[in-house]
């Protein structure tokens, strides 16, 4: 038990699959212009990882290793058509706001490296708690990067106004926004790492 | 269709939404690989016959597969499908002709199904060229078309990074901003200057 939790643990701080590994960056970069697209982001990808890991961990030994990948790929992307399906039906207005980026989280980074990486050498358990943990740090993340380009380029944050009067800069709102937010982002999580060692 | 049409989709593809700097599909090669002009060279050539070779046959198949048989909702399953085929046949090509190249690459090379722009183009592509299940006229060379013109926005932000992240190697930069982080600063810039495009209008 102290064993899955460890793994559940990692993927939120100390191998953040964004700050620390970088995957996943491209949907992370697209969706965070609003904390609620960040979190809707994070939810459906966890989803996917959970399920894929752990039908992935479970049919490993059955899998000629020649073909792995493809394999890994047919079932992510049935998780990800599950999940487009799903929002399609409940959440339209979340669904338009992702646009082309829900059916890209089949190709998002981190799902296949945490199955290429982990699941396909790990138990089921122990994946299932690796997906999970990996999923709450991919939208702690998304949840942060968007809530700063949020509140930056439209002086909100979840949709209300923040602070009065604020001036918001349009331009963390647009493409280059997110590069720079990002990009300072993991530069500060360098330093941190550097002053811990 | 006539020539203004393929200027808008090249205008388009390779400047204004640029699949890097402002769609961001593909960043993760993009900053991994793009330490040195020839690795980048060698995979943006890569990338771009991968997503021209997948436009067209993932617009075959959603036309006489998916449309007639009424399972577009299988459209992720089967692109992806056909794409990580077509990135094996690759690998092993490359495996073959430059194994020092397929040693550089790493992990990086099987990443290329996962890249987002080769499955981003194939989606874009049936989004734009289908309406309402029929075919555009003319949509299969437009998609062939706009496959090629994202590789070469593809190449293009690849050798301008390449070539500034070599140049950049001279330089004395904060060490907590050193690779990943200053890459990421060096594409916001990139993407700036190319809002610039925005401003064309046909």
């Amino acid at each position: 038990m102290k064993d899955s939790f460890k793994e559940l643990i990692k993927g939120i701080i100390k191998e953040n699959p964004t700050f620390v590994l970088a995957l996943g960056l491209c949907p992370t970069l697209a969706v965070s212009i609003s904390v609620v697209n960040g979190i809707g982001m994070g939810i459906a990808a966890t989803f996917v990882l959970v399920g894929s890991n752990l039908i992935i961990s479970w049919i490993k030994n059955f899998v000629p290793d020649r073909i792995r990948i493809p394999c890994f790929i047919v079932i992510i992307a049935t998780f990800v058509t599950i999940t487009e399906l799903t929002m399609k039906a409940y959440f339209p207005p979340l669904n338009r706001a992702l646009g082309i980026y829900v059916p890209l989280i089949v190709v998002n980074c981190i799902v296949l490296g945490r199955a290429e990486a982990f699941a396909s050498k790990n138990n089921v358990i122990r994946s299932l708690f690796d997906g999970i943990g990996m999923g709450i740090g991919f939208t702690l993340a998304l949840i942060l990067i968007s809530a700063i380009r949020e509140f930056l380029g439209a002086g909100k944050i979840l949709g209300l106004t923040v602070i009065k009067g604020f001036q918001p800069a349009f331009a963390i709102s647009m493409p280059s926004g997110a590069l720079l937010v990002i990009g300072l982002l993991l530069g500060f999580f360098n330093l941190i790492k550097k002053e811990n060692k | 269709m006539n020539t203004a049409q393929f200027l808008i989709i090249f205008i388009s593809a390779v400047f204004v939404n640029n699949v890097i700097l402002s769609r961001f599909l593909g960043l993760c090669s993009f900053i991994a690989i793009s330490k040195q002009t020839k690795p980048a060279l060698a995979m943006s050539l890569a990338v771009m016959f991968v997503t021209t070779m997948s436009s067209i046959i993932t617009w075959l198949i959603y036309r006489f597969l998916l449309i007639p048989l009424n399972m577009t909702y299988l459209r992720t399953i089967s692109f992806i499908l056909v794409i990580a085929t077509f990135v094996q046949f690759v690998e092993m090509v490359i495996r073959k002709i430059a194994p020092p190249m397929y040693r550089f690459f790493g992990i990086y090379l099987p990443l290329i199904t996962v890249n987002c722009a080769v499955l981003g183009v194939a989606v874009l592509n049936s989004d734009m060229f289908f309406s309402n299940d029929k075919p555009v006229p003319g949509g299969f060379i437009f998609s062939a078309f706009q496959g090629i013109c994202v590789g070469l926005g593809y190449t293009l932000a690849m050798l301008l990074m390449s070539a500034i992240r070599e140049r950049l190697e001279l330089c004395n930069v904060p060490k907590a901003l050193k690779d990943f982080p200053l890459g990421f600063i060096i594409a916001s810039i990139m993407s700036m200057s190319f809002m610039g495009f925005n401003g064309f209008k046909f």
